[in-house]
C-alpha cells in the first residue's frame, strides 16, 4: 500500500530470515529446503485463517469465532465422511467452505443488521459454535480409522516437495492478494475501515462490506476445518482451542492495524510465518513450548508498539505545519474543526 | 440608568485580554484583540462564524496558548498553561454542546475532577451530594443530585453544566451559545439564572447570534470580525443597525473570480423538503451553470438539508426532480448514480481515507469505471487520478503516497477531484473553503466558477459572507430549519443576509 508498509514487510522478512539462520547454527538442517517446506506446510492453516481475519480487521472489526467455526465445520465434514464414505472429496471441501461461510454470515449479519459490536458478536458465536460441535458429535471423537484414505491423505500428497496443504495455502494467498488489491470488494474493505464516513459518502456500503468480510473469514475457517481434521487425523470438540488469538497475533505482527484500513496480504503471511518459525524452532533447540507463548506475546507487544509509533509519525506529518507554529499542545490545528 | 448599567460603566474590569493574537497554519485566527469583562456584568461577544470567538474562548479557558498579548485578572497578569490553570483562576465555560457524562449521577458530573474527599482520600459522597444539592438549589434547578444524567432533558443538562461551572468558585463564566438548543421558556429560566449570577458579582461572557437575547441580557458588547476587535461598548448606547454594520462591513481584499455564465434550464427541483427535526419545507430550483449560495447560522439546518439531498438522511416529506424526472434518493450510491455529489465540510472526517494512496481516493466513487470483468485496473486508476490531479493543480510527491501526507488545501482538492471524476450534474459544496489557506481559497473559488461555466449546477453552503456574496448567482437563507428567503445576485447585500439569517427585522 504505502512505502512504510513495504518497508515493514521487508523488515519482517529479514527478521524471519535472520531467525532461520540463527536457529540453523544451533540445529543443523533447520534451514534445509525440506525443513523450510515443512515449516511452511505446518503454518499453512494459520496463514489461511490469518488472511480471513485480516479481511475482518481491515473493516475495523474482529472475528473471534474462527477457531470455533473450524472446530464445528471440521467435525461436520469428518462425521459426514465417516457416515457416507462415498461422498467425493471435492464435495466435502465445498461443504466445508459452505458451512464455514454460513457461520461467518451469521457473525456478519449480527454486525451489519443488528449492530452488535464485532468483538461481542463473535465472542458469543465462539462459544455457540463449539457448543454446536459438541451437540453434533455428542462429545464423541471421529478417529483416523473412521475417515477415508482420500479424506486423510490428499492434503499430505507432496507435489514438488511441498504437500498439497502447503499448495492450498499458496493458492489462497494468491486469490486473496488479487481480491484485496484488484477488486472493488477489496478496495471497499480498506475504505470501510480506513474512514467509514468517507466510504459511505463515496457510495460504499460499509455494513455490507463487513458482512462479506465475515463471510470470507468464515469460509476460510471452514476450509481450515477440513484441513485441520485431515492433518491431525482426528476430530473432536476442542481442536484448535484458542487458535483465534494466533490469527489475530499473526495479523498484528504483520502490521495489520486493529483500527482498520491498514495492512497487506504479505504482512499477514509473514506474520503467520514468523509464529510458525518460532513454533518449529524452539523444540529443535530444546526450549520449552511455554517460552514459545511468552515470545509470541512479547513480539505482539513490540509489533503494536511499532504500529503505534508508525501512526504517530503519520500524525506528525499531517500536523507538521501546526508543530511549526509552536502550538505543540493543540490537537486540532484549525478553529473550524473544533467550533 | 439601571444599577447594573451604573456598575458596568464605573467598575474596573475583573478580567482583561489585551492584544491577544493566535495563528494557525495559513490562518490568523485572532489579530491583537482586546476584550474586558466586568463584575456583575454580561458582555456579549458578537461576530460572524469564523470571526475568532471560539478561539478566544479556548484561549481564555487555557485550551490554546496565545501567540501574543496578555491576560489580566484583577490587575495581575496571569498565564493559563492548561485548562486546569484557568479553572483555578475562577474561569469556567459552559459550551455549546455540554460535555457531560451520561452514565454518571448529577452530583458526580458536577464534581468530576474536584470531588470533596474524606480523611482517607476517598470521595466524600455525602458531602458531594449535599453540596451538589445546594448548588442546584441556588440556581433553582429542579434536579436531584442522585439522578443519572441520561434521564435529564437538554435544558436540565444545561443547568447541571451551570452548576458544574459554579462548583469551582467561578468568577468568570463563559457561555458559548447557551440558548442554541433551548426552548423559549427554557431561555427565560436561563436568563433568570444569569441575573442571579450577575447579582453575585460574576463576570459573564455571553456568546450568541440572536440579537434579541443579547439586548435582553447583556449590558456590554464586543464585536469581532475576521479575528480583529471592531468595536466594544454599552449596548444601551448602540443600535442593532450599528452592530450589524460592525459585524459585516469589511474591506474587500479578496476579489472573487466569478464569471458570467449563461444560466440554463432547471436541473434540480426541490419541493417541500422536510425533516422531522432539522428542516422544514425547503423548495427551490437549481439551474444549469448556476451557483446557489446557502447561507445561515450554524445550526440553521443547511448541512442536514444537503445530507438529505445526498441520501445520508431521509426526508419525511417533499419531492425531488432531476432534469424533469421525479427521483428518489435512498443512499449516497443512489445520489452519485443520479449525478448529485456532495463535498463534505470536514474533509478528513468525511472526505478522504487518510491512509489510502491519493489515486485510490480519487477513484473511490467511480470504481465501476476503472474495473473490467470485476477487476480494478491500476493503470486506469492512475490515469484518471492524474487527469484530475493536473486539472486541480494538486501538489503531491506522488499519486501513490497516502492522502494524509498532504496539506489541508491539497486534501480538499482530492475530495473535489474524486467527485468531479464522477461527472456530476449537481455538486453540493459544504463550506468549501473552511479552514484552508488564502491561496487555496482563491483556487477553490476559481474552480467553482469554472465548474459553473461548464454547465454544472453548484449548491454552495457557506457561512462566510464575502464568499456567499462574491460567488453566488442567488442566495437561499435558512433560519432555524426554514427558508428565510431567496435573493438574486443583484439584490444581495450583506446586511439583508445577516438580518434574514439572525431573524433581526
Amino acid at each position: 500500500m504505502s512505502r512504510i508498509l513495504k518497508y515493514r514487510e521487508l523488515l519482517l522478512l529479514v527478521i524471519n530470515l535472520v531467525l532461520i539462520a540463527a536457529f540453523s547454527t544451533r540445529a543443523p538442517g533447520f534451514a534445509s529446503p525440506k525443513s523450510l517446506a515443512n515449516i511452511f506446510n505446518d503454518t499453512s492453516i494459520l496463514i489461511i485463517l490469518a488472511l480471513g481475519q485480516m479481511a475482518v480487521l481491515l473493516t475495523r472489526s474482529i472475528d473471534l469465532s474462527v477457531a470455533a467455526n473450524l472446530s464445528f465445520t471440521g467435525m461436520a465434514v469428518a462425521m459426514l465422511n465417516s457416515a457416507h464414505p462415498e461422498v467425493p472429496l471435492p464435495l466435502l471441501i465445498a461443504a466445508a467452505l459452505g458451512i464455514g461461510a454460513g457461520l461467518g454470515a451469521i457473525n456478519g449479519f449480527m454486525v451489519w443488521k443488528i449492530g452488535i459490536p464485532a468483538i461481542v458478536a463473535t465472542l458469543g458465536t465462539l462459544t455457540i459454535y463449539r457448543g454446536m460441535a459438541f451437540v453434533l458429535s455428542g462429545g464423541a471423537w471421529v478417529n483416523q480409522t473412521q475417515m477415508t484414505q482420500a479424506f486423510l491423505n490428499t492434503p499430505r500428497m507432496p507435489v514438488l516437495g511441498l504437500p498439497l496443504l502447503g499448495w492450498t495455502a499458496i493458492l489462497v494467498i494468491a486469490i486473496i492478494a488479487i481480491v484485496f488489491t484488484r477488486t472493488i470488494f477489496g478496495r471497499s474493505l480498506y475504505a470501510a475501515g480506513g474512514n467509514p464516513t468517507a466510504a459511505l459518502y463515496a457510495g460504499v456500503d460499509v455494513g455490507r462490506t463487513k458482512f462479506f468480510a465475515f463471510m470470507l473469514s468464515g469460509a476460510l475457517s471452514g476450509l481450515c476445518g477440513y484441513l485441520w481434521v485431515s492433518r491431525y487425523a482426528v476430530a473432536y470438540v476442542d481442536i484448535a482451542a484458542g487458535f483465534e488469538l494466533d490469527t489475530v497475533a499473526a495479523c498484528v505482527i504483520g502490521g495489520i492495524s486493529t483500527l482498520g484500513g491498514i495492512g497487506s496480504v504479505g504482512g499477514a503471511v509473514l506474520g503467520a510465518l514468523f509464529l510458525g518459525v518460532i513454533k518449529n524452532a524452539l523444540p529443535v533447540i530444546e526450549i520449552s513450548p511455554f517460552w514459545q507463548m511468552a515470545i509470541s506475546g512479547l513480539v505482539i507487544i513490540i509489533a503494536v508498539l511499532l504500529n503505534a509509533r508508525q501512526d504517530r509519525r503519520k500524525g506528525r506529518l499531517i500536523l507538521r505545519d501546526a508543530a511549526k507554529s509552536r502550538s505543540v499542545r493543540v490537537a486540532t490545528p484549525v478553529e473550524g474543526a473544533a467550533a | 440608568m439601571s444599577v447594573a448599567q451604573a456598575i458596568a460603566q464605573n467598575s474596573t474590569p475583573l478580567l482583561e485580554m489585551r492584544g491577544i493574537s493566535k495563528s494557525f497554519p495559513g490562518v490568523k485566527a485572532l489579530d491583537s484583540v482586546d476584550i474586558a469583562l466586568y463584575p456583575g456584568t454580561v458582555t456579549a461577544l458578537i461576530g460572524e462564524n469564523g470571526a475568532g470567538k471560539s478561539t478566544l474562548v479556548k484561549i481564555l479557558t487555557g485550551i490554546y496558548q496565545p501567540d501574543g498579548g496578555e491576560i489580566i485578572v484583577e490587575g495581575e497578569p496571569v498565564h493559563f498553561a492548561s485548562a486546569e490553570a484557568a479553572i483555578r483562576n475562577g474561569i469556567t465555560a459552559i459550551h455549546q454542546e455540554t460535555v457531560l457524562f451520561d452514565e454518571l449521577s448529577v452530583a458526580e458530573n458536577i464534581f468530576l475532577g474536584h470531588a470533596p474527599r474524606n480523611r482517607l482520600g476517598l470521595i466524600n459522597w455525602g458531602g458531594m451530594n449535599a453540596r451538589a444539592a445546594a448548588l442546584l438549589t441556588s440556581i433553582d434547578a429542579p434536579v436531584s443530585p442522585y439522578m443519572r444524567l441520561k434521564d435529564l432533558s437538554i435544558a436540565q443538562r444545561h443547568l447541571v453544566a451551570i452548576a458544574r461551572a459554579l462548583s469551582v468558585e467561578a468568577r468568570v463564566v463563559i457561555m458559548d451559545e447557551p440558548t442554541a438548543a433551548l426552548s423559549y421558556k427554557e431561555v427565560e429560566d436561563l436568563f433568570r439564572i444569569i441575573e442571579r449570577l450577575k447579582r453575585q458579582g460574576k463576570a459573564i461572557l455571553f456568546i450568541s447570534h440572536k440579537f434579541d437575547e443579547v439586548y435582553q441580557i447583556a449590558e456590554r458588547f464586543a464585536v469581532f470580525r475576521d479575528g480583529r476587535s471592531i468595536g466594544a461598548g454599552l449596548l444601551a448606547q448602540t443600535s442593532q443597525d450599528e452592530i450589524v454594520r460592525m459585524m459585516v462591513g469589511r474591506s474587500v481584499d479578496h476579489v472573487f473570480p466569478k464569471f458570467d455564465v449563461a444560466i440554463g434550464n432547471t436541473v434540480l427541483k426541490v419541493s417541500g423538503y422536510s425533516h422531522p427535526t432539522e428542516f422544514n419545507d425547503i423548495s427551490f430550483e437549481l439551474r444549469r451553470g448556476e451557483i446557489l449560495g446557502l447561507y445561515g447560522l450554524v445550526g440553521a439546518g443547511r448541512s442536514e438539508f444537503c445530507q438529505s439531498l445526498f441520501g445520508i438522511t431521509h426526508p419525511s416529506a417533499g419531492s425531488l426532480e432531476l432534469e424533469g424526472r421525479l427521483i428518489e434518493i435512498r443512499s449516497p450510491a443512489d445520489a452519485v448514480a443520479a449525478g448529485i455529489v456532495y463535498v463534505p465540510e470536514e474533509r478528513s472526517r468525511h472526505g478522504v481515507v487518510l491512509q489510502m494512496p491519493i489515486f485510490q481516493n480519487f477513484t473511490m466513487a467511480t470504481l465501476g469505471r476503472t474495473t473490467r470483468a470485476g477487476f480494478l485496473r491500476e493503470a486506469e486508476e492512475f490515469a484518471l487520478a492524474r487527469r484530475y490531479a493536473e486539472r486541480l493543480d494538486l501538489r503531491a510527491a506522488a499519486l501513490s503516497v497516502p492522502v494524509g501526507t498532504l496539506s489541508g488545501g491539497n486534501q480538499q482538492k482530492v475530495v473535489i477531484g474524486k467527485w468531479l471524476a464522477a461527472r456530476p450534474k449537481v455538486i453540493i459544496l459544504d463550506e468549501p473553503t473552511k479552514g484552508i489557506d488564502i491561496g487555496s481559497k482563491a483556487a477553490v473559488h476559481a474552480f467553482m466558477s469554472e465548474l459553473a461555466g461548464e454547465g454544472l449546477s453548484v449548491l454552495m453552503v457557506s457561512s462566510e459572507l464575502p464568499e456567499v456574496l462574491g460567488m453566488s448567482d442567488r442566495v437561499l437563507v435558512m433560519r432555524e430549519g426554514r427558508m428565510a428567503g431567496i435573493w438574486k445576485r443583484e439584490e444581495l447585500d450583506a446586511e439583508t443576509l445577516v438580518r434574514a439569517a439572525t431573524g433581526n427585522p
